[in-house]
């Protein structure tokens, strides 16, 4: 699915990312964790393309094609979805048409016709429960004075509608209350597939309780200095970070 | 991002092809005997070449106006010509059918077919080709309402005394410069009458379009509501591609009578220039509306054409609790320069006026909001409330607000807010990663930014504005 090999980048003038390695096979789920400032968002933003990187080493692959030669809506229309830590409002163009001109970009990517409004209105409301969510979200401003869970369940929204072949979910969970949590974790769980893979940045273990990993990562000093199974978010959560710098000095 | 913007922002502007057909075009130049000529070739009444000739008068003795937040060469009045007519109508079409086919394949490729739009939309078009109405539909449907629709030349002939009263009643000849050279010399227009209570059964609609070059283009458009009437009346443009300015001065009336209700929407689409900021129209109208008594005069504009646009719809509130509206947006792209903005005069007691203003610049556009909101000493109880936001797409364009408030009535209350935002890098970033381009990302996002006033256009016309500036910002961002 997702092969990245020595992966260098920066951000502005600094260097973020510094010989990254990390392997995702189809159907897997895999946690990034890592202190504050490691640069988890940081290879998020690159693998998707955002502007203000500049990728200086390394190779990615995505389902056998170079990924850091496709443009940022290629990647998209490909299958990388990313959710954003930080969901950015869009006054005055509302979830619902924002939406379908996603859903109709993705469709015409695969030469098909796009929906029709009756069954993508279906679709996306059948989404907006999985998230528990009401559809009266769906006719207001892209984010637009959503409060901070709301955002995430948003985005978690577009994930299940858009069905991409892999997620990155950057701290979809952080700031979530008890309840919300675990709507989270059932959307996506109900996600995944043998086809598909998620990649979960968190800093709780207990996103994990709900949510089983395949593997967990540890990023340090812009690289996966760690990885083991579940047990090592346990590990994390026990123990903290500096063991394991210890341990990679 | 500015990259990516530029790329966008260049995009060849759709309607620009030049119709070929042969005109009847008076030599440049203006003095008493062109005028003479223009109002001779309309048969007009004697009152009215004196008319006319008063406004030359004035407008010899006045100097052309350089206030506005807009540079352009000087306009040289002598080398315009004044009058064109397309030949093959001169005799006067009596159907569409007798319409000149080539003119008519001009409609079409604005979109515009005559036949279908009678049959489809339920519009009733008074379409424009240079000077002369050559098109008027729906003519029987609106007879029986009592409604006069026609080109404003043919109303000097069927219906003199109310074009008597009511022309330069609102805009007078020498109100200011441009609006005294089109008094001088409007070839045609629009004129409307609503009778008494009546709600027009139909949207009014007209298209203008400039063609020939170096003709000057001044329209007349002059609507009465009588009282308690209701119209709704819809203007939109466009021009095919010339490498010369054109100058277009036009001259808007309305007259609310007590209890009526004018609603006057515009999608202005004339060619901006290149992306070098050759050519292109400049746009100097002078829109103005008086609402009588409870009168009610909403005005709502969507400009993304013109290299030069100095335009300011106003309203004269002059009866109790009558009402005015502004909605508008103005779009600057490449190296356009937009001065636009709104006068709302509160005369009577208990006004009330509303401005909803969104600039938006990309390129190295330059977009001025001008309003005045001015409260005489009789404005008791009056209210404004402004609203004027602008929206910048790269970093080389340019917003500015000039809001000059008089208030002369210490009962008055005027709110005014204003923002500037961008469109940012992670509005783009979000909408490209979920598969849209660049572009239909910009569109979207400005779309956003200009609900409110979209939602204040006749149906039909919102989808077209939306349509109207994903292709004015093409090449417009990054
Ligand atoms: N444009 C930039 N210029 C310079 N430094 C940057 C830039 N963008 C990010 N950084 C820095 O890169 C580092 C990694 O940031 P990143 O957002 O990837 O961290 P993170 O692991 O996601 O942290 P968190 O857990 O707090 O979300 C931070 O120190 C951040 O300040
Ligand atoms: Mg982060």
């Amino acid at each position: 699915m997702l092969s990245i090999r020595d992966l260098y980048a920066n951000a502005g003038d600094t260097e973020i990312l510094k010989g990254l390695n990390l392997e995702i096979g189809p159907g897997e789920v895999h946690a990034i964790m890592g202190t504050n400032g490691s640069g988890k968002s940081t290879l998020s933003h690159v693998l998707a393309g955002r502007t203000g990187y500049e990728v200086t080493g390394g190779e990615v692959r995505f389902l056998n094609q170079d990924l850091l030669s496709l443009a940022t809506e290629d990647r998209a229309r490909e299958g990388l979805f990313l959710a954003f830590q930080y969901p950015v409002e869009i006054p005055g163009v509302s979830n619902m048409e924002f939406l379908k001109a996603a859903v109709d970009a993705l469709a015409a990517h695969r030469g098909e016709e796009p929906p029709d409004a009756v069954s993508f209105m279906k679709r996306a409301r059948e989404v907006s429960a999985m998230v528990d969510l009401d559809p009266n979200f769906l006719k207001r401003g892209v984010n637009e004075g959503f409060s901070g869970g709301e955002k995430k369940r948003n985005e978690l929204m577009q994930m299940l509608l858009l069905e991409p072949k892999l997620a990155i979910m950057d701290e979809t969970d952080s700031g979530l209350d008890i309840d919300a949590l675990k709507v989270v974790a059932d959307g996506v769980n109900a996600f995944r597939r043998e086809d598909r893979s998620v990649v979960l940045i968190t800093h709780y273990q207990r996103l994990l309780n709900h949510i089983e990993p395949d593997f967990v990562h540890v990023l340090a000093g812009g690289r996966i200095v760690k990885s083991g199974d579940k047990s090592l978010a346990l590990e994390l959560e026990d123990k903290g970070y500096s063991w394991i710098d210890e341990e990679v000095a | 991002m500015s990259e990516q913007i530029d790329r966008l922002i260049k995009k060849e502007y759709a309607a620009g092809f030049i119709t070929d057909i042969v005109s009847d075009t008076l030599p440049p130049g203006l003095d008493e005997d062109v005028v003479a000529f223009i109002s001779g070739k309309k048969n007009e009444p004697e009152w009215m070449l004196e008319w006319r000739l008063k406004a030359l008068r004035s407008w010899r003795e006045m100097v052309e106006p350089h206030w506005a937040h807009v540079t352009y060469p000087d306009i040289d009045f002598d080398a315009i010509s004044y009058y064109s007519a397309p030949k093959s109508s001169s005799d006067g079409p009596k159907s569409l059918d007798d319409i000149d086919p080539e003119l008519r394949s001009t409609y079409d490729k604005l979109g515009i077919p005559l036949h279908e739009q009678e049959m489809l939309s339920g519009v009733a078009v008074d379409a424009v080709f240079d000077s002369v109405s050559v098109a008027t539909t729906f003519r029987h449907k609106l007879k029986e309402a009592g409604v006069i629709f026609c080109s404003i030349s043919e109303a000097m002939h069927e219906c003199p005394e109310i074009v008597r009263a009511h022309l330069g009643s609102v805009v007078p000849q020498k109100d200011n410069y441009y609006a005294a050279l089109n008094s001088a010399v409007f070839s045609d227009g629009s004129f409307v009458y609503i009778p008494k209570g009546v709600k027009c059964p139909m949207e009014l609609s007209t298209y203008f379009r400039i063609n020939e070059a170096k003709t000057g283009q001044f329209e007349r458009t002059l609507i009465v509501a009588d009282e308690g009437s209701e119209v709704s009346y819809l203007e939109g443009c466009t021009a095919p591609m010339r490498d010369e300015n054109q100058l277009h001065a036009a001259v808007v009336e309305l007259v609310a009578l007590d209890n009526a209700k004018i609603k006057y929407s515009t999608v202005q689409n004339w060619y901006p220039g290149d992306s070098e900021g050759k050519g292109g129209i400049y746009n100097f109208v002078t829109k103005r509306g008086v609402a009588h008594t409870n009168a009610r005069i909403s005005w709502t504009q969507v400009e993304t054409g013109s290299a030069i646009t100095m335009k300011y719809p106003s309203c004269v509130l002059k009866g109790d609790n009558s009402v005015g509206e502004f909605y508008s947006v103005a779009l600057s792209n490449n190296y356009q320069q937009a001065d636009t903005g709104t006068k709302m005069i509160h005369l009577g007691k208990n006004t009330r006026s509303t401005i909803i203003s969104k600039g938006i610049s990309a390129g190295h556009g330059s977009n001025s909001y001008r309003g005045l909101v001015r409260m005489n000493p009789g404005a008791t109880g009056a209210r404004n409330y402004t609203q004027c936001d602008s929206l910048l797409i790269g970093d080389q364009c340019g917003a500015h607000t000039f809001p000059y408030i008089e208030s002369k009535n210490p009962s008055a209350v005027i709110e005014h807010e204003a923002t500037t935002s961008k469109v940012s890098d992670e509005q783009l970033f979000l909408c490209q990663q979920r598969g849209l381009d660049a572009e239909k990302a910009v569109s979207m996002i400005v779309n956003g930014f200009c609900k409110e006033v979209f939602r204040e256009l006749p149906m039909e016309f919102a989808v077209e504005a939306g349509k109207l500036l994903e292709v004015s910002l093409e090449g417009a961002v990054g």
